[in-house]
C-alpha cells in the first residue's frame, strides 16, 4: 500500500491536513522547531516522513530549521518547515537567502497573537505583513491562506508546486483556529493530484543556473548530481558567481520581484462568493472567511445584497480582482485579525473612502453577528 | 438542522476524545457535516477543559459556538461556565456525582463516572456520556458512534469502549422515556 498520498476521508484537524498535503505533494524533509500553535505539523511530520523514507529533524533553533530546508531543497528533495510567533521571526534572514538562492521551499506558519510571546495558545493574522516584507532587501514572495480543513491539504500542496514553477519560497499563511480545527478532509487517489516535480537541467559546461528572465525560469540542479553549481546570497550574475557592478544588481533585483509580479495573473486564486448583485462586499482570508460567510448568508435573507471574495492567496496580491470588485460595489468591508494589514493594500486599490474595516483581536473569530452589524449599517 | 453540542469538564475526563469521537461519527459515518473545537493551552490536565462540536446538514461556516443546543457537563466548573449560555429549551447532561445543577431546565442526570467505576475503569466515563448522549440528541446512529468509537480509541481498548458506550446509551435511552428533568437515578 502506497503510504505517501493516504487516499481516503479522515475527521482531522488542519495541522495535520497540512502535514498530509505535504506528504503527497512529495515533500521528504522537515527541520523545525516545534512551537505553539504549529507542533502538531511537526509532531505528525515527525511520525509520517519514516513511513516515506523522507527525514524529520528536530532543529536546535529556527534558524538552523530554514538553513537545513534549504540545503535540503538544494540536495534535490522537496523541503518544508511550520511555525509560530517569534519562530516566524527567526526564520526571516534565510527565508531571504533562500530568495536570493531561489530555492523551493515551504514555510507554515500558524499564526497566533503577538507581538512577541504574545498569545502562545490564541489566533491572529497579525505576521501577513511579515511574511511579504520580513526579510531584508526587495523581493516577492508568494502567500496562501486556506479558511477550511480541506484547504490545508489543497493549498499546501499548492504551495509546493508554486515554489517549484518559480523557484521561490512560498508561505502558508495559517492560524490558530484553523490548525486545530477539526473536520472532515477528503484525500484523493494519487493520480487524481497534480504535482510540479523538480525540474532538472541538462549537465553540461556553460548552463545559465540563474537565467534572469521572468518568462523562463531555469531548471534548478542539485548537489551531488554531477553539476558544477554554485550558489550564494550575495549578489551573482547569471553562472550564480559574485559580482557588485550595479548593473548586475539591478538585473538580478528586478528579476526576483518580476517572476512573480509577472506572473501574478498566473499565481492568484480567489473565490467570487455571491457577487454578482452586490452593493457591499466583504474582503477577506483565512479564518475569518469563515465568519464572513456565515455573515453574507443571514444578510441575503434580510433582502442585503452583499457578497464575499475569499482571498486564497495574499501574496501576490491580486490587485485586478480586487479593484474589478471594488468598482462593483458601493462599500469594501475588510475582516482581518489584526489592527489593519490587507486592509492598507486593500484601500491602495479601492481608494480609501469606501473601505471599512473590523479588526479582531485575541481568541474569536470575528462572530458572525458582529459582522452582520456593519453589514447592515453599510446598507444604511 | 444544526446541532451545537458543549462538552465541558477537567483535563483528564477524555473530554477532548469524547467531542472528536462524536463530530467524527457524524462526519465520517452519517454523513452530516461536523466540526470540533477543542480547549487548547496548558489545561492538558486537572484544568478546564471543553470540545465544541457542531453537526449540520448544511455546510458549517462559523466553527465557533455562541450558544449551545446541548451542553454535557463533567464538572461543576464547566458546568457553571457554560449553563447560563444554553438556549433556552437546550439540553443539559450532567453526571450528578459531579455537578450539583442550580438552574431549572430540561436536565439528564447521567452518572457516568459511576457506570465507568462499575465497568472497572474511571478512564471511560466520556465514553459512557457519549453513550447517553445518543439516544438524547437523537441525530446519530448508535452503531455510526461506535464505528467513530472503535477508530478513535487505542488499539486493545475496544471491546471495554464498547461496553461502556452500550451502558450509556441504555441509561440514555430509559433517561428518554422518563418524564424530565430525571429526578431519580438508577444505577
Amino acid at each position: 500500500m502506497r503510504r505517501d498520498v493516504l487516499t481516503g476521508e479522515y475527521f482531522t484537524e488542519g495541522d495535520i491536513a497540512c502535514a498530509e498535503g505535504a506528504i503527497a505533494a512529495g515533500c521528504r524533509f522537515f527541520a523545525g522547531y516545534p512551537i505553539t500553535p504549529s507542533s502538531e505539523l511537526a509532531e505528525h511530520m515527525a511520525a509520517r516522513l519514516p513511513e516515506v523514507d523522507g527525514v524529520f529533524i528536530q532543529m536546535e533553533d529556527e534558524l538552523g530549521s530554514m538553513a537545513a530546508v534549504i540545503g535540503a531543497s538544494w540536495a534535490g528533495v522537496k523541503s518544508m518547515t511550520a511555525t509560530s510567533g517569534p519562530g516566524f521571526s527567526l526564520m526571516q534572514e534565510n527565508i531571504g537567502l533562500a530568495i536570493m538562492t531561489e530555492t523551493p521551499c515551504v514555510i507554515v506558519n500558524i499564526m497566533r497573537g503577538g507581538p512577541s510571546t504574545g498569545q502562545p495558545t490564541k489566533s491572529g493574522q497579525q505576521d501577513v505583513m511579515q511574511a511579504k516584507w520580513g526579510s531584508h532587501g526587495d523581493y516577492e514572495i508568494i502567500a496562501v491562506c486556506p479558511s477550511t480543513v480541506q484547504e490545508m491539504f489543497d493549498l499546501t500542496i499548492e504551495a509546493f508546486n508554486l515554489s517549484e514553477i518559480y523557484r521561490v519560497p512560498v508561505i502558508v499563511l495559517g492560524d490558530e483556529i484553523l490548525g486545530h480545527l477539526t473536520e472532515k478532509l477528503v484525500i484523493p487517489q494519487p493520480e487524481e493530484i497534480e504535482i510540479v516535480e523538480r525540474r532538472k537541467p541538462p549537465i553540461k559546461e556553460g548552463y545559465s543556473w540563474f537565467k534572469f528572465n521572468p518568462a523562463s525560469i531555469p531548471a534548478m540542479a542539485s548537489f551531488g548530481e554531477g553539476f558544477k553549481v554554485y550558489a550564494t546570497g550575495l549578489t551573482h550574475d547569471e553562472t550564480g558567481h559574485p559580482d557588485m557592478s550595479p548593473e548586475t544588481q539591478t538585473k538580478l533585483v528586478k528579476y526576483l520581484c518580476d517572476k512573480v509580479r509577472k506572473n501574478a495573473d498566473r499565481i492568484v486564486k480567489y473565490k467570487e462568493i455571491m457577487l454578482d448583485d452586490a452593493e457591499i462586499a466583504i474582503i477577506t482570508y483565512g479564518s475569518p472567511v469563515r465568519s464572513a460567510l456565515s455573515a453574507v448568508k443571514r444578510a441575503r435573507k434580510e433582502g442585503i445584497k452583499v457578497g464575499l471574495l475569499k482571498l486564497s492567496i495574499v501574496w501576490p496580491f491580486p490587485e485586478k480582482i480586487v479593484k474589478k470588485v471594488s468598482e462593483e460595489v458601493d462599500t469594501v468591508v475588510v475582516l482581518e485579525m489584526n489592527y489593519g494589514q490587507i486592509l492598507r493594500e486593500v484601500q491602495r486599490v479601492a481608494g480609501l473612502e469606501r473601505v471599512k474595516f473590523l479588526p479582531k483581536f485575541g481568541e474569536d473569530l470575528h462572530k458572525p453577528g458582529e459582522v452582520l452589524e456593519l453589514v447592515r449599517r453599510c446598507k444604511k | 438542522m444544526k446541532l451545537e453540542i458543549v462538552i465541558a469538564g477537567f483535563g483528564g475526563q477524555g473530554i477532548i476524545k469524547a467531542g472528536l469521537i462524536v463530530g467524527s461519527a457524524a462526519s465520517l459515518f452519517t454523513g452530516l457535516n461536523a466540526c470540533f473545537v477543542r480547549s487548547y493551552g496548558p489545561e492538558a490536565r486537572g484544568g478546564a477543559c471543553k470540545a465544541e462540536v457542531i453537526i449540520s446538514d448544511e455546510e458549517i461556516d462559523y466553527p465557533k459556538i455562541e450558544k449551545p443546543d446541548v451542553l454535557v457537563a463533567m464538572s461543576q466548573e464547566g458546568y457553571e461556565k457554560y449553563v447560563e449560555k444554553v438556549k433556552e429549551k437546550g439540553l443539559i447532561i450532567l453526571d450528578p456525582d459531579l455537578v450539583e445543577p442550580f438552574k431549572p431546565g430540561r436536565i439528564y442526570k447521567v452518572p457516568a463516572t459511576r457506570i465507568a467505576e462499575k465497568l472497572g475503569k474511571k478512564i471511560v466515563a466520556n465514553v459512557v456520556m457519549i453513550g447517553a448522549l445518543t439516544p438524547l440528541i437523537k441525530v446519530l446512529k448508535p452503531e455510526d458512534v461506535e464505528n467513530s468509537l472503535v477508530r478513535n480509541v487505542p488499539p486493545g481498548t475496544e471491546k471495554l469502549n464498547l461496553k461502556a458506550f452500550r451502558e450509556g446509551y441504555e441509561y440514555g435511552k430509559i433517561s428518554l422515556k422518563q418524564k424530565e428533568p430525571v429526578r431519580r437515578i438508577n444505577c
